[in-house]
């Protein structure tokens, strides 16, 4: 019973995080001596379609029904149970995106599966057992969770597992699902992209900045930072709240959840609802000019400073490397 | 207008978490619950919604005894009646079948719950609903208005967000800037005391995921200090021991 995974595209193309849940959901395969087959709805062309392969996927199924070039959570969800009754798989796997939070739990539902949302880890399958590691109480624990059902669904948290390169076949076949009417009762009336360069939720690097930044006139500096890191902005509640910076940006428990290589704060205090949402991160950098910030605590390199001073110096510094690099 | 708000009971924002029994078992002791916070801005737009007589306000919570604070302090803030299914809230699967069961008894136009439960984080439940009822499902939203017999949701997108019109009945899953949360007035909480809640008895429902244990994430290093004006030193670090740029 071959693994199915969800391969979601944004204009034609697959961001990194879907590759690394392809390189887990190959991963997740061969733990099972068992193939990977791979889904993309939506307008993909065949190159694109065929990095999946790279990443390990055996075989792609590709949907392009004109209904369904826009993602519509139900009609999608019904598509990938279908494909998952088709190709006799017992797991899928997706990432655990704004759309995959939408349609994990539908997909379960489907198919009478238990789901993991938001995985960290490879599933543990010893003593025929399938025990799934993921994050729980807003970053401050893990919950070891045992799925019993016999189908499972899956949901992989952005940056948390490597791209492993496979360079299976990747054979793409066509695939047209059952479409049903009752699928499609929302309406899409308009998509609004934002400015931002690079999307928070997947973002290798985050400059993200706080009241310490005083008004939105200041936020240049913290721009042109996370411009010459290639990272997204960010910030803490009180600076969207205020209108500094859009809602989009806001970061923490009700805010949006982040797990960077490197998060840089700067000008936050680090109150407890703020590190909720960015425990996840790899590595994090503190500017704060109290040495007495709680974010200190939690931090891998700390400058006590002033921002206006320390912030202009660091860009000055990041260009230097990249000359150099 | 009927609208059904989801209510889960969830450790304070600021509680520290800890386990026991091997780390197999939350640690309750000594914590203070509270309304999910997503939970609590539902509820504030559903009662903007049915401001001026336009309809009602349910709360439904599936939890035992210990969730009736929580449940009458939705009253206060202003929901019309409540319900509580008493059972143990096993997984978001078991929760949502519970409150599909009662859905299908008892309709409602519009079914809101939170993004997410700031305990499991599961961003579950609404999906589950929307599936086990044959609805749509939209989540993590960012505004909702109502117009007749439809919806018009901003929902939250990879870069950016998108306008969807929905009929009715829709559930729809709510994240901050939907609503300010609503602190309750000295008569919310007088009459909060008198309002109905209903106790309904759980079904049976086929469990499909179990939590084994419980992990604290690794404890961080001590922080490396750098002098404020040694930014290259910083840059450097970054690049060769923490690799990240
Ligand atoms: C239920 C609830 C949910 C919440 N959810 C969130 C959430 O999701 N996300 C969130 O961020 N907050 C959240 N909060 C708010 C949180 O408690 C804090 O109030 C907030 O994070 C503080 O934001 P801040 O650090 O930007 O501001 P402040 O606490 O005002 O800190 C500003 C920091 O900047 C420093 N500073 C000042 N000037 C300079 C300078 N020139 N150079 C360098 N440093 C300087 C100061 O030393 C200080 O540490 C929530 C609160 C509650 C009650
Ligand atoms: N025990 C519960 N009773 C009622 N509603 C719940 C319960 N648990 C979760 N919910 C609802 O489902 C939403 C999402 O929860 P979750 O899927 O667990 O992240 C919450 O914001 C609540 O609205």
């Amino acid at each position: 019973m071959p693994v199915l995974l969800y391969a979601e595209s944004a204009d034609g193309l697959f961001k990194k995080s879907i590759f690394e849940t392809a390189s887990y959901a190959r991963a997740v395969a061969d733990q099972n001596n068992t193939s990977l087959t791979a889904i993309s709805i939506g307008d993909v062309g065949t190159d694109e379609l065929a990095l999946l392969g790279k990443y390990g996927a055996d075989k792609v199924l590709n949907v392009s029904n004109a209904k369904l070039k826009n993602f519509v959570n139900q009609a999608y969800a019904s598509v990938i149970a279908e494909a998952a009754k088709n190709e006799n798989a017992d797991i899928v796997v997706l990432s655990n995106s704004f759309s995959g939070r939408g349609l994990a739990p539908r997909i379960g539902v489907k198919l009478s599966a238990g789901v993991i949302d938001g995985a960290v880890s490879l599933p543990d399958q010893k003593d025929g057992k399938f025990i799934v590691k993921k994050t729980a109480f807003s970053g401050k624990a893990f919950a070891i969770t045992e799925l019993t059902s016999a189908n499972k669904v899956i949901a992989l948290t952005p940056n948390t597992y490597k791209l492993v390169e496979k360079n299976a076949p990747g054979s793409v076949q066509d695939f047209s699902p059952e479409i049903s009417e009752a699928d499609f009762t929302a309406t899409i009336k308009e998509i609004i992209r934002s400015a931002e360069k690079v999307s928070l939720p997947d973002a290798e690097i985050v400059v993200s900045a706080g009241r310490g930044i005083k008004g939105p006139e200041n936020w240049s500096m913290i721009e042109e930072l996370a411009d010459l890191l290639g990272a997204a902005t960010a910030c803490s509640k009180p600076v969207s709240d205020a209108g500094w910076r859009p809602h989009s940006e806001h970061v923490g428990q009700t805010g949006i959840a982040v797990s960077p290589n490197l998060y840089i704060a700067i000008g936050i205090s680090g109150a407890i609802q703020h590190l909720a949402g960015i425990s996840a991160s790899k590595v994090i950098v503190v500017i704060n000019k109290d040495p007495e910030a709680p974010f200190f605590k939690v931090a891998d390199y700390g400058i006590v400073g002033d921002a206006f001073e320390v912030v202009p110096k660091l860009i000055e510094a990041v260009k230097q490397h990249k000359a150099i690099a | 207008m009927k609208i059904l708000v989801c209510i889960s009971n969830v450790p304070d924002t600021t509680t520290k978490i800890t386990f026991t029994d091997n780390n197999t078992q939350f640690n309750s002791n000594g914590v203070q619950f509270i309304i999910n916070p997503y939970d609590e801005i539902a509820l504030a737009r559903a009662i903007e919604l049915t401001e001026g007589d336009k309809g009602t306000v349910t709360v439904i919570n599936v939890g035992e005894a210990n969730t009736e604070a929580t449940i009458r302090k939705a009253l206060a803030i202003g929901a019309t009646d409540a319900v509580r299914i008493n059972a143990k809230p096993h997984d978001a699967l078991f929760v949502a079948n519970q409150i599909a069961e009662y859905v299908k008894q008892n309709p409602f136009d519009l079914v809101l719950t939170g993004r997410e439960s700031i305990d499991y984080n599961g961003s579950k439940v609404a999906g589950m609903l929307g599936e086990l009822l044959g609805l749509p499902s939209v989540s993590i939203i960012k505004k909702i208005e109502l117009d007749g017999n439809s919806a018009t949701i901003e929902r939250e997108i990879e870069g950016g967000k998108e306008v969807l019109n929905v009929p009715l009945p829709v559930v729809a899953g709510t994240a901050e800037g939907v609503a300010e949360p609503k602190i309750p007035n000295m008569r919310g909480i007088m009459s909060a005391r008198t309002k109905p809640l209903v106790i309904v008895d759980p079904v049976d429902v086929q469990l499909t995921s179990g939590i084994v244990s419980y992990e604290t994430p690794a404890p961080r290093g001590q922080v490396t200090l750098i002098p404020a004006d040694d930014a290259a030193k910083l840059v450097d670090l970054l690049h060769t021991e923490a690799r990240v740029i």
